[in-house]
């Protein structure tokens, strides 16, 4: 097989500063980008770009991280399932170390609880047939990315005539959340850059309602610098050209305008749409995530286990400030408890909780001022 | 059926001496060792000695390049050689799982025969407990280790602006290779652990009086810690630039796949050096003689832009801090 550089291609320090060069010549108006999704984020703060850009360029870090969105109930839903016995509960990345109203997934693991970070869904077959005697229970979490392998995994668990694994789903969409930041009208975005990994399952198309009903550009973008610099490069030359704007994309080396339709046959399938789910820093925003199917409730662990489950809404303290950095108003540094009260390791808000929220990034990659500012 | 390690192989009888006898004294052969005694007596030629300890658990036992054994030698050998020191004497606890395969025991020792030999150092006591199924898992090794201090002064208080910093090798293969082998994600290549003595290169720097201010192996936390470490023991600032960073291409794969940073990836055979201003070309020319350490690269230098910070400079001008890795490594999510 022929090797393909997915990388070194995309960091090629000329093409970055030429992409530079031409958004400072070209960016005369100001212009708050979204970026909707965590992995942008990371790659803007990693990758430090804002220090190349131009001042009128700035960015507004968006709800786009799976950790950073699940309110505080849904992490005690998975800390009571973990708690009931002859349990394993498995999840991906992160979520075991966000706290929940009174510990986290990786404290209880601590505490003797059978606690399982996977690194693919997958993995809930090997481990449920390796303990036939217990429940697993996959705490499914992510974006339109993540949702296809666990219908995958539940498509296997059928067909194997698995009996010991359940689904907790809390799989949520992207444009509906896009939908609700800029409806309430006091959102500064005036562009979005689109998601990477989402896009290639959903396709592009996903995101012409937006653009129809915002007139906001929409510009599917790589997670390596250059596609992140070039797709803002597109986002300034339709401002600069005064035209219809549309959705753009860059990212078409594996986005498409219909997306991974065998994918989205598979979640169509299994799931279906929630009438309501509530964002952490957001709130409830209707139709914005998913659940199986009525005819699959037997391996729905929000049926399976309703009894153990807490039905309270918790919010986030009234120091922090998420929906406002969600929706653009502010900024990580504008918070009060930034870096004081509210760290990655004793997160107090969404944008803190994982390595992929907004705060978090801040924190992690700091602003490099000069000596003793 | 396989001959498998039991309970009473650690009972101190009979069966015991024949582990002993026919393992353990078998290779690891020395005349301190074998004169048995309950304490090893040992001459040294310096007045001043390091001393130093570490115990070693990884999983799995056996992977790409190495196993826990060679891990054991290598590890304790680097902290000895970090100090300027040459390795003599090696202690080795063994704590084995009851059940334990004898000839997968037999390969671990031999493993760390050979690692020996590359320092020339001895194991002149040792310790063997077996324990329940369940009570360690696999195999759980301990060695410490005793060393002539070669060169005064070698310390990570003493960096100072305009001294300068390098690698000794690429960053992030032993992590990566662990990492990839437990979670079993397949790779065209093969990525071997960097597991290796570094007595044979610091021993040629010390030869050939190169200054080095302070070596660090950056095992768990990898570059980052080191950096870090180094940034706030002497209170400066360590500037460093990112593709001046040797990386393996699969271990930048494997990182962007899951979203992690190489420089937080455990190395157990690369060392940090700081080098006085003017040094890095004389320890390049000679690190760059040795396998383990010939793709050593000078990567940076100390200043006071900060103090106890780490910048990490990118090739297209923009800058970041590089901050100490925190808690586990948990792949991102999408």
């Amino acid at each position: 097989m022929q090797k393909v550089d997915l990388i070194e291609g995309f960091r090629n320090p000329e093409h970055i500063k030429a992409l530079a060069e031409l958004i400072k010549k070209e960016a005369t108006h100001k212009i708050n980008i979204m970026e909707v999704c965590g992995g942008h984020t990371h790659t803007i703060m990693k990758f430090g770009l804002p220090q190349i850009l131009p001042q009128t360029i700035e960015f507004v870090h968006g709800p786009g991280c799976p950790v950073c969105i699940m309110p505080k109930e849904r992490i005690n839903h998975a800390i009571e399932l973990a708690k009931m016995p002859n349990t394993i509960l498995a999840t991906l990345g992160d979520m075991i170390r966000v706290p929940g109203s009174q510990t986290s997934l990786q404290k209880l693991r601590a505490e003797g609880k059978d606690i399982r970070s996977l690194y693919t869904p997958l993995d809930v077959i090997k481990i449920a047939k390796e303990n036939p005697e217990k429940n697993v229970i996959f705490f499914a979490i992510g974006f339109e990315t993540t949702t296809p392998m666990t219908a995958v995994l539940l498509d296997t668990v059928i067909k194997e005539g698995i009996k010991n694994i359940y689904f907790h789903i809390n799989h949520v969409t992207v444009p509906e959340a896009v939908d609700t930041i800029m409806g309430d009208g006091d959102a500064k975005i005036d562009a979005f850059l689109g998601p990477s990994h989402v896009s290639v399952i959903t396709g592009y198309k996903i995101y012409e309602p937006i653009v129809e009903k915002y007139n906001t550009p929409v510009v599917v973008a790589g997670f390596e610098p250059t596609d992140v610099m070039e797709s803002i490069l597109r986002i300034v030359r339709q401002f600069n050209t005064g035209e219809k704007r549309f959705v753009d994309n860059e990212y078409a080396r594996a986005v498409s305008r219909e997306g991974n339709i065998k994918a989205q046959e598979l979640i169509n399938k299994y799931m279906k749409k929630r009438e309501h789910f509530r964002w952490r820093g957001i709130g409830d925003i209707p139709k914005s995530a998913l659940k199986l199917k009525d005819e699959y409730a037997a391996y729905d662990a929000e049926v399976k286990f309703k009894q153990v489950l807490p039905t309270q809404e918790l919010d986030d303290h009234k120091a922090c400030i998420c929906g406002s950095i969600l929706k653009g108003l502010a900024k990580p540094y504008d918070c009060k408890v930034f870096g004081k009260a509210c760290t990655p390791s004793a997160p107090m808000g969404s944008c803190m909780v994982s390595s992929e929220g907004a705060c978090s990034a801040y924190f992690k990659y700091g602003k490099l001022t000069a000596k003793g500012a | 059926m396989s001959k498998k390690i039991l309970l009473s192989h650690g009972g101190g009888g009979e069966e015991t001496q024949s582990l002993i006898k026919d393992l353990f004294f078998k290779h690891f052969e020395n005349d301190i060792l074998l004169k048995m005694e309950d304490a090893a007596a040992l001459t040294m030629n310096t007045k001043r000695i390091v001393f130093t300890t570490d115990s070693f658990t990884v999983s799995p036992l056996f992977f790409n390049g190495g196993n826990i054994g060679k891990l054991a030698i290598a590890g304790t050998v680097n902290d000895l050689v970090m100090m300027g020191a040459k390795p003599k004497y090696l202690t080795c606890s063994f704590m084995i799982e009851e059940g334990f395969l004898f000839s997968e025991l037999e390969t671990i020792v031999m493993t760390m025969r050979d690692e020996m030999a590359k320092s020339g150092v001895l194991i002149v006591a040792g310790d063997t407990k077996v324990v329940p199924k369940g009570g360690v898992d696999g195999l759980f090794i301990n060695t410490s280790g005793v060393g002539e201090i070669m060169v005064e002064g070698i310390s990570a208080h003493n960096l100072k602006p305009n001294h300068s910093i390098l690698v000794s090798n690429e960053v992030g293969n032993h992590g990566a290779c662990i990492l990839a082998r437990r979670e079993d994600i397949e790779l065209e290549t093969e990525l071997k652990t960097d597991c290796a003595s570094l007595w044979k290169p610091v021993e040629a720097l010390i030869e050939a009086g190169v200054k080095v201010v302070a070596y660090r192996d950056a095992t768990r936390g990898g570059l980052s810690a080191v950096l870090n470490e180094w940034a706030e023991t002497s209170n400066v600032c360590l500037e460093v630039d990112e593709d001046k960073i040797p990386v393996a291409p699969e271990v930048k794969g494997i990182c962007e796949m899951l979203g992690f940073e190489p420089y937080e990836f455990a190395n157990e055979g690369t060392m940090v050096l700081c080098v006085e201003e003017g040094e890095e070309q004389k320890a390049l020319d000679i690190l760059h003689k040795f396998e383990e350490t010939k793709k050593a690269s000078f990567i940076g230098k100390v200043n006071d832009k900060y103090e106890n910070r780490v910048i990490l400079n990118t090739p297209w001008g923009s800058s970041r801090f590089l901050e100490p890795p925190k808690g586990e490594l948990l792949p991102r999510i999408c």
